[in-house]
Order: C-alpha cells, then sequence, then structure tokens
C-alpha cells in the first residue's frame, strides 16, 4: 500500500485508536524502563496521533520497550500504548528489510531455560 | 355512517402559496360520507374555529378533517374547538398539508395533488375514528420514599411540609446513609454532623413521616395515584416500641468481635449494636449472623440486663402492606470494589485506603477518635499519596469493574482531604495525583486553588502506576508526572485512592418492581436529560439523589427537593385524567398467551381469570389479559405483538391505519 | 403509476410521533424538499407498526415502504423501537423470499431534530424505488379493479 501514510500504517497493524487516550499517563507511571526511554508510552499514543511517527522510528525508545504489557493491563481506556511500540518497530523494520532475528538462527540460542514468552516476543520484536 | 366536515386551511400563502386550496376543498367534497367542505384563510383563527363549530353544529357533523399544519402545532385547538360544538374531540382528525406538502414542494400541480391524498386519508381514518373519553383515577394521597440518606431526607421533610404523609423505607438500621460516614463537607467545610443529624430527628419527630428502618420493599403493584407496596419489616429482635436506646446492651453484649461495617470495618462492634451515636430512630438491632443466643441458644446477655424488656429472640420479619400516590427512588450509592486493581496495592496493604475510610480515619466519632493514623501501626503519617479517578473514566470494555463516567465528586473531596490534612497536620507532604481536576460548582475551584496555594498540597498532573508496599512499611508509589516528564517514586506512608461510586446494588432489583428505566450503569433513567430530570418514565415515580447520577450533596439536596415539588404536584390532584389513546384488548380473541405483558414497558397489562358463557348453557373460566388504562402510554407494542389480533389501540387503531395506507394507495 | 409514461412511485412512510414525524414537520419548516411521492402515516411508536400494514400496502400497490422511528436508546416508551427492529428485520427475511426486492423496505432512526436526514433519507429512497421499477410481484389486481 504506497499511499497509506506511516500513521494509517501503524494504527492498521497496532489496530490502536489512539484516539481513545485521555492522557492520564497512567502507562509511563507503570513503565519498568521509563528512564531507558526517549520517548515514553503516553508519548507515542500522542505523537501517533499527531503523525509524528518518524521521531519514533529513529528513536531508541522502540528497542528498549520490554514488551511486558504493564502499560495494557493497566490503561483505563484500553488504548494499548505497547502495541503501538510494537507496530511502530515492525513499520521500521519493514522500511529497512533486515530482520534482526532470523527463524534459522534460532534453535542453536534456545536455552531450556528460556521462557516461550521470552522467545515469541523476541522474534516478534526483532523480525517481520 | 359518518358526516364529515373537511376544513381546508390556506394558512396565509404558507398553504396556499403552492397547494390549490380551492381545488383541495372541492376534490374532498366527493370523497364519500364527506357532507360540508370549505376552505378559509386562517382556520385556527377566532373566526376560523367558528367555521368550524357553525358547521358542525349546523350540518350535525360527526366527524372533522382540517388540512391544515402539523397536528403537533394544532391538534388540541381544533379538538377543543369540536369539544365546544359538543362533538367528541378525538373525532378530529388534520391532514398535515403545510410542513409535509406545502413547504417541501414547488410545484403546484403535484402539492395540490398530494394534498387531495393527505386528506383522503384523514378522511379514511375519520370514518373509523370512534368518540373516546378520558379515563380518571383517584389518587393516594400519601408518598413513599425508599432510601434514607440526605436525598430521602430532604424528599420526604419537603412532601411533608406541604401537608402530606411519607414514609420512608431505609434497609440500615438508621436513617441518614453515606452522609452520616463523612467528616466535613466541602467547600465550606462545616461538619457533616452538624448539619444532617438536625434534619434526622425532624423526620422522627414530624408526625407526617413514618420511617421504616432496617426494612426494605418486597412488591410493588399498582400505577400511578394508586400503588399497593409491600414492605419487609426486618426482625432486628429488639421491640422498636419498647427499646429507650440507652446501650446498656451494647456495652454487655459478650460478642464483641464483629466488624463495624459504620467505620468500613476498621474496628469492631458488639452483635447487638446502634450503629451510632445518633441513629434515627435509636433503637438497638442484633445482627442475627454473630449473636451466640440467635446462633446456638447461648446467652442471652442482653435479655437479663434490657430494663425495659424490649429483647426478643423470637421476632420474625414482618410484611406490611400501604398504599402510595407517588414513589421516590432515593438509593443512593457506594464506592465500588476495588479488589480488582491489584497495581494499587488495595488488597495487600492495609495502609491503602479509600476516601470513605479516610473519612472515617478523620472523623472524630470515628475508629481513631479522629487522629489521622495509620491504620497498619498506627503510626501518624509524614507522606500521603492521593490518587484520583480510581475506577472512574474507564474504558467501556474495562476488565476490572470500572466505569466510564466521571465520578465527579472525588476532586472535591481529595482537595478537601489534602487541605485538612495540611492544615492539622503541617508536618505531613501531601501529594494529589490527578488526570483532570474538575470542579465546576459554586465556590469549588476557589477551594481547589486554596488547597494548592494556601495549604502547599502538591498537586500532580499524571497517574500511578504501581504501589508497591515495601519491607519497613512503607510504600513506594510509583507514577507519572507529565508536565515535568518524569517518573516519580515517592515513600509514602498512606495512599488514599478516590474510588469510583457506582448506584447501590438493590436499585436494579427496585427498578424492575417499579418498571423504572435504568442505564447500562444501573442508573435510573430520568423521563428527560434536560426538561424532566428528576422524573421516570413511568407515571408516579420520582427520582431523587445519586440514584440518577453521581452527585454532591448541594446537588443532591436540590434534587431531592424538585423531585418532592414533582411528587406533590401529583398528591396535590383528587383525580388524573387518563390519555384515552390507549391499547385494549378484545376478550373474545384473546388466548391469554401472554406475549402482550412481556413487551409492555410500562407493566400496564394483567391477566384475569373471567367466566365466559359457552353454547348449550355451559360456562368456561378463560385467561384474558386486561389493559390498565391509567398505565398504558399508548405506544401499541403490545398490538403487534398479540397473535391473535386481540389487542388494539384507540385512536391508532389497525383498521384505521389500514385504511389510510388504502386511500394513499388508490 | 404510469402518467405519460413517467413512473410515480407510491411511497408509504410510517413516522413515529415523537421524532421522525418531528423530523419530517422540522423538514418541512427548513423547507428541505423530498419527492411527493412519499405520504406519511403518523403513528405513536414505530412499535405500532404491524408488519401486516406493510404487507398491505404492497397489496395495494405501494411501490415502496419506509419506516421511520428514533435512534436506538431515544424511544419516547423506552424499548418501542427496539421491537420494531427486530419485527421488521424478520418481515425482511420474509419479504426476500416472496421475492419482493429488499430495496423496496426500508427502516432508518430519525430523530426529531434530523430535518435533512428525513429529506435526504427520503430522496435517496425514492430514487432507489424510481430504478427499481414498478411494484407488480405483490400487487393485487383485484385491488386495481375500480
Amino acid at each position: 500500500m504506497p499511499s497509506e501514510t506511516l500513521k494509517e500504517q501503524v494504527i492498521r497493524i497496532s489496530g490502536v485508536n489512539p484516539l481513545k487516550c485521555m492522557r492520564c499517563g497512567k502507562c509511563s507511571g507503570s513503565c519498568p524502563s521509563y528512564e531507558d526511554m526517549e520517548y515514553h508510552p503516553h508519548q507515542f499514543a500522542y505523537m501517533v496521533e499527531k503523525g509524528e511517527i518518524e521521531k519514533l522510528m529513529n528513536s531508541d525508545s522502540i528497542y528498549k520497550c520490554l514488551t511486558c504489557f504493564a502499560c495494557v493491563e493497566r490503561c483505563p481506556r484500553n488504548v494499548e500504548p505497547a502495541k503501538l511500540v510494537e507496530a511502530v518497530r515492525l513499520v521500521k523494520i519493514r522500511q529497512q528489510g533486515a530482520n534482526h532475528l532470523k527463524a534459522e538462527s534460532i534453535p542453536e540460542k534456545l536455552d531450556a531455560e528460556l521462557p516461550q514468552q521470552a522467545i515469541v516476543s523476541a522474534f516478534r520484536k526483532y523480525s517481520k | 355512517m359518518q358526516r364529515i366536515g373537511v376544513f381546508v386551511c390556506h394558512c396565509g400563502t404558507n398553504i396556499a402559496g403552492t397547494v390549490d386550496v380551492k381545488a383541495v376543498a372541492e376534490a374532498l367534497k366527493n370523497e364519500q360520507g364527506v357532507v360540508f367542505s370549505t376552505e378559509y384563510q386562517y382556520m385556527c383563527s377566532e373566526a376560523g374555529q367558528s367555521i368550524i363549530k357553525n358547521a358542525i353544529k349546523e350540518h350535525k357533523l360527526t366527524g372533522v378533517v382540517v388540512c391544515s399544519c402539523s397536528p403537533r402545532m394544532h391538534e388540541a385547538t381544533f379538538r377543543k374547538t369540536a369539544s365546544s360544538a359538543g362533538l367528541n374531540p378525538y373525532m378530529v382528525e388534520i391532514a398535515n398539508i403545510r410542513e409535509q406538502c406545502s413547504w417541501i414542494h414547488k410545484d403546484m400541480e403535484k402539492a395540490t395533488e398530494k394534498a387531495i391524498i393527505l386528506g383522503r386519508a384523514a378522511i379514511a381514518k375519520v370514518h373509523l375514528n370512534a368518540p373516546l373519553t378520558a379515563g380518571e383515577s383517584p389518587v393516594v394521597k400519601r408518598a413513599l420514599v425508599i432510601g434514607g440518606g440526605i436525598a430521602g431526607i430532604q424528599t420526604a421533610l419537603d412532601i411533608a411540609d406541604a401537608g402530606f404523609e411519607v414514609d420512608i423505607v431505609e434497609k440500615k438500621p438508621t436513617i441518614g446513609g453515606k452522609m452520616t460516614q463523612l467528616d466535613k463537607t466541602f467547600p465550606t467545610l462545616d461538619c457533616a454532623a452538624c448539619i444532617l443529624t438536625p434534619k434526622m430527628v425532624d423526620c422522627a419527630q414530624n408526625e407526617k413521616i413514618k420511617i421504616y428502618s432496617y426494612s426494605e420493599v418486597e412488591s410493588v403493584s399498582g400505577f400511578v395515584g394508586n400503588f399497593s407496596v409491600k414492605i419487609r419489616k426486618k426482625a432486628r429482635y429488639v421491640d422498636e416500641t419498647k427499646c429507650t436506646g440507652c446501650g446498656l446492651c451494647t456495652e454487655k453484649c459478650p460478642m464483641k468481635k464483629v466488624p463495624n461495617e459504620f467505620n468500613l470495618g476498621m474496628n469492631n462492634r458488639s452483635a447487638i449494636y446502634i450503629p451510632f451515636a445518633q441513629a434515627v430512630p435509636k433503637i438497638a438491632t442484633i445482627d442475627p449472623d454473630h449473636c451466640n443466643m440467635l446462633k446456638n441458644g447461648k446467652c442471652g446477655v442482653c435479655a437479663k440486663i434490657c430494663t425495659a424488656g424490649a429483647i426478643n429472640y423470637k421476632q420474625e420479619d414482618e410484611i406490611v402492606e400501604e398504599k402510595y400516590g407517588a414513589i421516590i427512588a432515593a438509593t443512593g450509592y457506594n464506592p465500588i470494589n476495588l479488589d480488582k486493581y491489584d497495581e494499587f496495592a488495595y488488597s495487600q496493604s492495609k495502609d491503602v485506603i479509600t476516601s470513605l475510610e479516610f473519612e472515617r480515619l478523620t472523623n472524630a466519632a470515628g475508629p481513631t477518635s479522629g487522629k489521622l493514623l495509620r491504620p497498619s501501626d498506627g503510626v501518624h503519617p509524614h507522606t500521603i499519596v492521593f490518587v484520583q479517578c480510581v475506577g472512574s473514566r474507564c474504558g467501556a470494555e474495562d476488565s476490572k469493574g470500572g466505569k466510564s463516567y466521571c465520578s465527579k465528586i472525588c476532586c472535591m473531596y481529595t482537595a478537601k482531604h489534602a487541605m485538612l490534612t495540611r492544615e492539622k497536620y503541617p508536618d505531613t507532604d501531601v501529594y494529589v495525583f490527578y488526570i483532570d481536576v474538575r470542579t465546576p460548582g459554586k465556590n469549588f475551584d476557589e477551594f481547589y486553588r486554596r488547597a494548592a496555594e494556601e495549604y502547599g498540597v502538591h498537586y500532580i498532573k499524571g497517574m500511578v502506576g504501581k504501589v508497591m508496599p515495601q519491607a519497613d512499611g512503607k510504600l513506594l508509589v510509583q507514577g507519572s508526572d507529565l508536565i515535568a516528564g518524569e517518573q516519580l517514586k515517592i515513600n509514602a506512608d498512606l495512599v488514599v485512592l478516590a474510588a469510583a461510586i457506582e448506584p447501590d446494588k438493590s436499585a436494579r432489583p427496585l427498578a424492575t418492581m417499579l418498571t423504572a428505566s435504568m442505564d447500562t450503569n444501573d442508573f435510573f433513567t430520568e423521563a428527560h436529560p434536560k426538561l424532566r430530570p428528576v422524573e421516570s418514565p413511568t407515571a408516579g415515580i420520582f427520582l431523587s439523589g445519586a440514584c440518577q447520577g453521581p452527585k454532591d450533596i448541594p446537588e443532591t439536596v436540590s434534587q431531592a427537593s424538585a423531585a418532592a415539588a414533582k411528587a406533590i404536584g401529583l398528591l396535590c390532584k383528587d383525580k388524573l385524567t387518563c390519555n384515552p389513546c390507549v391499547a385494549h384488548s378484545d376478550e373474545m380473541m384473546c388466548n391469554g398467551c401472554s406475549q402482550c405483558e412481556k413487551v409492555c414497558p410500562y407493566g400496564a397489562i394483567s391477566y384475569e381469570d373471567k367466566e365466559f358463557r359457552m353454547p348449550n348453557r355451559t360456562t368456561a373460566i378463560r385467561r384474558v389479559a386486561k389493559v390498565n388504562p391509567a398505565v398504558c402510554q399508548g405506544c401499541g407494542a403490545c398490538t403487534v405483538t398479540c397473535p391473535s389480533g386481540a389487542m388494539d389501540l384507540n385512536g391508532f387503531s389497525n383498521r384505521q391505519i389500514m385504511a389510510e395506507v388504502d386511500a394513499i394507495c388508490r | 403509476m404510469q402518467i405519460n409514461n413517467e413512473f410515480k412511485p407510491k411511497i408509504v412512510a410510517f413516522c413515529c410521533n415523537w421524532c421522525s414525524y418531528a423530523g419530517a414537520d422540522l423538514a418541512g419548516t427548513n423547507r428541505l424538499n423530498y419527492p411527493a411521492d412519499v405520504k406519511i402515516i403518523r403513528v405513536p411508536c414505530s412499535c405500532r407498526v404491524n408488519p401486516m400494514f406493510i404487507l398491505r400496502a404492497f397489496q395495494r400497490g405501494a411501490d415502496g415502504v419506509i419506516i421511520c422511528g428514533c435512534h436506538p436508546g431515544d424511544c419516547h416508551y423506552t424499548s418501542g423501537n427496539y421491537y420494531a427492529r427486530r419485527r421488521i428485520t424478520l418481515l425482511f427475511s420474509m419479504l426476500d423470499y416472496l421475492g419482493i426486492e429488499r430495496e423496496r423496505t426500508r427502516l432508518e432512526w430519525v430523530s426529531a431534530a434530523e430535518g435533512a436526514k428525513f429529506s435526504a433519507t427520503m430522496n435517496e429512497f425514492a430514487e432507489t424505488i424510481i430504478k427499481l421499477g414498478e411494484n407488480k410481484r405483490l400487487e393485487d389486481l383485484r385491488c386495481k379493479a375500480e
């Protein structure tokens, strides 16, 4: 979809409606990696709404999100900021056309102690 | 055969400009049953009306069709005209040839043709009109107020003041409601008990008011002006007429480990108890779940020491039946349950409390005698964090039981708590996390600003994400400060949550009994959100206080008085005239299937067993539907549901509407 | 009805007294045009519309029938329009079964403040009916023999 703007892409991929956000900041109040992030969960909702996707894509914040979903769990209005972070990350990866993680390389990296959820989330995070 | 007169109005040029009114009058003259047809400049004028009156008398008209503006405009006018000429007002039909014809069409030919067809439809309908008489029903001059909080108290006092008898049903042992638990009231900071208890005493002493405390509404039947209500007086095992309220029994009762609901479980009471010193009525009540005598027959201390001999372990629930003309719902609110909000550690730490619990902690009659002490260790807290909007303003699909509405009172009481804390204990740091501060009320915003400016309360725009109880007994509060763009971590001693409020659980079953409608949040719905805010759509039911929506005390009291005024307006009438355009059922066709009863939004339909003559001199008893014309509002839902076609609607009968359809499609 | 080879449809509109009829009045007050082929019948509530009335209209040669009520949740009688919605939905499937074009019957919510919506709906509905042409399938010819 060449005519689709970055904002539309992020909204489509994430399925999140940033207009639902009432700017309470509970997401950023919950975020465990707040200090490491340049843009914080509530800013993702606000900046996606404003269409400032490129700023987010060029920020390290998208890799600092732990995908712990605390913001998703606690948001009173079910905005689901973590899904926005993930969508921005996906848009970035798709533009670069380079996965950070390839499916073939996973078995050798597997650790019996590694929780299944971590594998899945890492795979979601660093590949398409 | 009807003798119909047709009157076509020019409405100046409003109609005559695009409709050839003479042609319309001429064409309708030839319709079946029409004996007179004319047109005039302004039918609604004095002169126009006398044309109609004269024609009714002169031509012995039995039906009138006025081709004019919308019936919403002048139907009532022309009905009165007919009535004054001796014709039943319901023999008048209006053909709307202004709003629905002349004003929207430009082509004279087409508009005239349409006007003729609309006139024909009205004539076809009038042929089948029947004279209707508005019924009357008597009004019982007594009101019932359900709920004895400040809303119910105010409503009852106002109704009694107007000279009508009024009963209050309160499920708790005392009236007073939530307001008795409050410490000070915003924005003037007068103490709740000082302004409420005199009103409670007024209720008890007013001879027009009867209080059914520790009682619940069991069932409601009847209709506006004539409700019949069964009230269950729960057994309190104490004779109300003998108990003097001396309180000796509550001192001597050996079972003293019952969580005290008045103090929200923060201290204990005895099994026989009086909720608080100023209770009205001041009568002891035995809690059957904790009384040793009632549970296993081993005790009886209270009966031995009661000098009045009021204790009666054999008392049973009693059902009282009373008649009322009006019912006022004043069932109030409760804070929501916060157990699912794990992030605030409400169920993990004793030092995370709700605002209502905070009220009790600062109340002189509370568990700490008004000293602000931490519930866990009784130490004075030095850092207090208030969190607003806990469970309010949530998304519609919230899984934790949050509410989508704003609870309205939290911003103000939090400002009050913060201010009072800083005033009494200046060594305390007070933080308030807010999303928006909403203070639209007289002197409300000034009050909030005073808390911030004069008392140095730290207002932080943002929300608390997590409260973590620490090993040293402190609470680590992690939240965002959106204006500074920081994540804050505050080591607090006490966290106070402004829990959302929700309607009392008793409201929904009550609404079913009253056939009053509710919204998805279980608040009672008003008849019109703007113009009839204290009436339920169900006639004779009025709404007072927070059962209709979140409200603070000033607003509750004004609404309570408004509901009282509306109820008094009803009770003043000796008789009610009913709309005669109501449903009625044909007993010969009805088979008693109960379909109609299910769709009726007003509970107007009941069933009776009636004896019918059958062939060969036998009789049979059949169950048939009966519509109460005083309750029926004439929507017609039942007429379509009825499988046997027994139900029909006066003024909009099946045959009338079909005749209109036929006339239009001719 | 064919007059001078110009098709003039007969359209019956059932409007509830509290919302849609008032909406139609508002369309008039604001002089918002819609075809003269639309004739309105006032009913107390959309739930008063018996599916029988609609069939009767088709039988008598109506080319289109539209039912207008208050918006869901706004019914003057609290729940009437919900009943109407269910009944008319069932009627739709029956009309489908009879082979009547689905577009000939319609259910619309028009509030007392929506004069513009009323006129737009009627314009659009009349256009649809003109495209569909005469209703021949359900018309009872015996009713025509006058």
